[in-house]
């Protein structure tokens, strides 16, 4: 071995070091960002060593390269927090697009001499990698509504879907078996191309948590599997790394929504949306002012917001920051309670009221809020309904049943802004809202939380 | 270099199993942060993208490979500056600045 080759080596090893202690730091808010700055060092380190490399002969295509990728990412780094979601997806994109790229040039390199075992992983990485590409750029289409959001549905889909993705591996399996025979590479791509668009056709918005996680841990496990052509054993960890990621959010967003992991493995989703056909309940509710809301949770104790995507959709979050501060100054004690699956994204709703400035402290988890509700004076839900809804942990018949949902209904109060009388995206009525402790507070959430504020900074203090 | 199957998957199963145990412990509070890190860290695709471009074996390699280096680059810098933005809002209680 020469020596370059060894300092290369020790640049990839610190820069593996480094990109695992990033996500360690990332186990708490206090230490992330060093996380962030871990793995910035790591990565500048290691295209540092790779352009040190003695192989490479020309650098105007890599600097060309390298100022384009940074003129388009700077504004994605800059996309407003409402857009992460959709960020998130076009960056899995260009990831898988990337990992393609890569292995239909190593290939085509190596043709026809290509031994069984590398053949075996270049067709893995293909394959995946063009199926992220096309379902990680519908995914990001949908987020950001440019393609329709609503899933589109036809009778025998998953039969398709699962034939187009057995001859796309039957094509692996065949060039494993005669690498020589190159004209079929083009299918191994062309057909999960057309597998991934596929397979987001019917998906609804209210699902792109688990897809966007699932894509997630498609885009690693390809960058892995580039990383056994390569021989590259820091592009092995970083695809298991970012594998693990994606798998591990899958099966929590799965576990929030309910559905079995083979469901999410398959790509089966969006599909027990049986509507309910017209069951529209025509029971009374209690409905109440911003004055009399605002009467209540003044004279509460303790209070917990409970936020949906519909708070993000009405631009709430900032008036919601400000109603938390009026509450406390008066002594309530105000906590958020999150469901797994609030936002576009694992994790979106905390960063978005974390913009609002309110501290994450105060945003609980399910689990960690569930068993405080009997003790709470006002449960407050804002663009949140299917989460929030009792039938999931009582009713048997009910498409939603088995959900790990809010137990808002064990509150002394709960009041819930809403804009109408309207079902949930499932279509699901929620018996929380005729239950004789609920108030109904109608009204667009940003506006309706504004005047419970103006009441409360305008009417005693 | 080339590292052999048995190797390669040694490498493989020992960083899943760190990344689980790892990710395991990350608060759901910043799953969303979670994603792009790990997105960015991904991209270190780029060295082999790098490598593809500046060896320059043929001429589909170099096109390829400067595509691909657009793609990986631009999760890199993207990736780390949102990551670092949205961890920059989590603040915890406490005196509130004026």
């Amino acid at each position: 071995m020469f020596a370059s080759e060894n300092i290369l080596e020790i640049t990839y090893l610190i820069a593996t070091a480094l990109f695992v202690l990033s996500l360690k730091w990332l186990s708490s808010p206090i230490t992330a960002r060093r996380g962030v700055w871990a793995g910035e060092v790591g990565m500048l380190l290691a295209i540092a060593g790779t352009l040190l490399h003695k192989g490479i002969v020309d650098y105007r295509w890599i600097a060309i390269g390298l100022v384009l990728g940074t003129i388009i990412g700077v504004p994605l780094g800059r996309v407003a927090m409402t857009a992460v979601p959709q960020r998130t997806a076009l960056s899995h994109a260009f990831g898988a697009l990337c990992v393609t790229l890569v292995g239909t040039a190593e290939f085509y390199l190596r043709a026809p001499n290509v031994p069984q075992f590398m053949m075996g992983v270049l067709s893995l990485e293909v394959i995946l990698g063009s199926l992220t590409f096309t379902g990680s750029l519908m995914a990001a289409g949908k987020l950001q509504e440019v393609l329709p959001q609503r899933p589109i549905t036809y009778k025998g889909q998953n039969l398709v879907n699962l034939a187009l993705l057995a001859v796309a591996i039957g094509i692996g399996v065949a060039l494993v078996m005669h690498p020589d025979k190159t004209y079929l590479f083009p299918f191994m791509i062309g057909i999960p191309l057309a597998f991934g668009v596929m397979m987001i056709v019917p998906i609804g918005g209210a699902d792109m948590p688990t897809v966007i996680s699932l894509l997630n841990s498609y885009a690693g496990l390809s960058a892995a599997a580039m990383g056994f052509v390569l021989g590259s054993k820091l592009l092995i960890v970083a695809g298991a790394l970012d594998g693990a990621s994606g798998f591990i959010l899958s099966v929590n967003m799965s576990k929030a929504m309910n559905r079995s992991f083979t469901n999410v493995l398959f790509g089966a989703f969006g599909q027990e949306q049986v509507t309910v056909a017209g069951t529209t309940e025509t029971r009374p509710v209690r409905s109440a002012s911003p004055e009399e809301a605002a009467g209540i949770l003044a004279a509460a104790s303790k209070v917990v917001i409970v936020p949906g995507y519909g708070m993000a959709v009405a631009q709430a979050q900032h008036k919601v920051r400000e109603l938390y501060d009026a509450l406390t100054k008066r002594g309530v004690d105000v906590k958020f309670g999150i469901h797994p699956v609030a936002g576009r994204m694992p994790g979106h709703m905390n960063v978005l009221l974390a913009e609002a400035d309110i501290p994450y402290d105060k945003l609980l988890e399910m689990d960690d809020i569930n068993g405080d509700f009997p003790q709470t004076d006002v449960a407050l839900i804002i663009g949140a309904n299917d989460v929030t809804n009792p039938a999931a942990r009582e009713d048997q018949g009910s498409p939603i049943y088995g959900m790990p949902i809010l137990d808002v209904d064990k509150a002394h109060t709960v009041m819930v802004i809403k804009r109408s009388m309207g079902a949930g995206f499932a279509g699901i009525e929620n018996p929380l809202y005729y239950m004789d402790r609920t108030l109904m507070l109608f009204g667009d959430a940003k506006n309706f939380v504004g005047s419970i504020v103006r009441e409360l900074s305008g009417g005693h203090s | 270099m080339q590292l052999d199957l048995v190797t390669s998957l040694y490498v493989f199963l020992l960083a899943a199993f760190i990344g689980f145990e790892v990710i395991r412990r990350v608060s759901p509070l910043l799953h969303t942060p979670l994603m792009s890190l790990t997105n960015a860290l991904d991209a270190i695709a780029v060295v082999g993208a790098i490598i593809l471009a500046g060896e320059g074996r043929s001429n589909m390699a170099k096109i390829l490979g400067t595509i691909a280096i657009i793609a990986a680059t631009s999760n890199i810098v993207g990736g780390f500056m949102i990551t670092d933005r949205m961890l920059k809002m989590f603040k915890a209680s406490g005196p509130r600045k004026p």
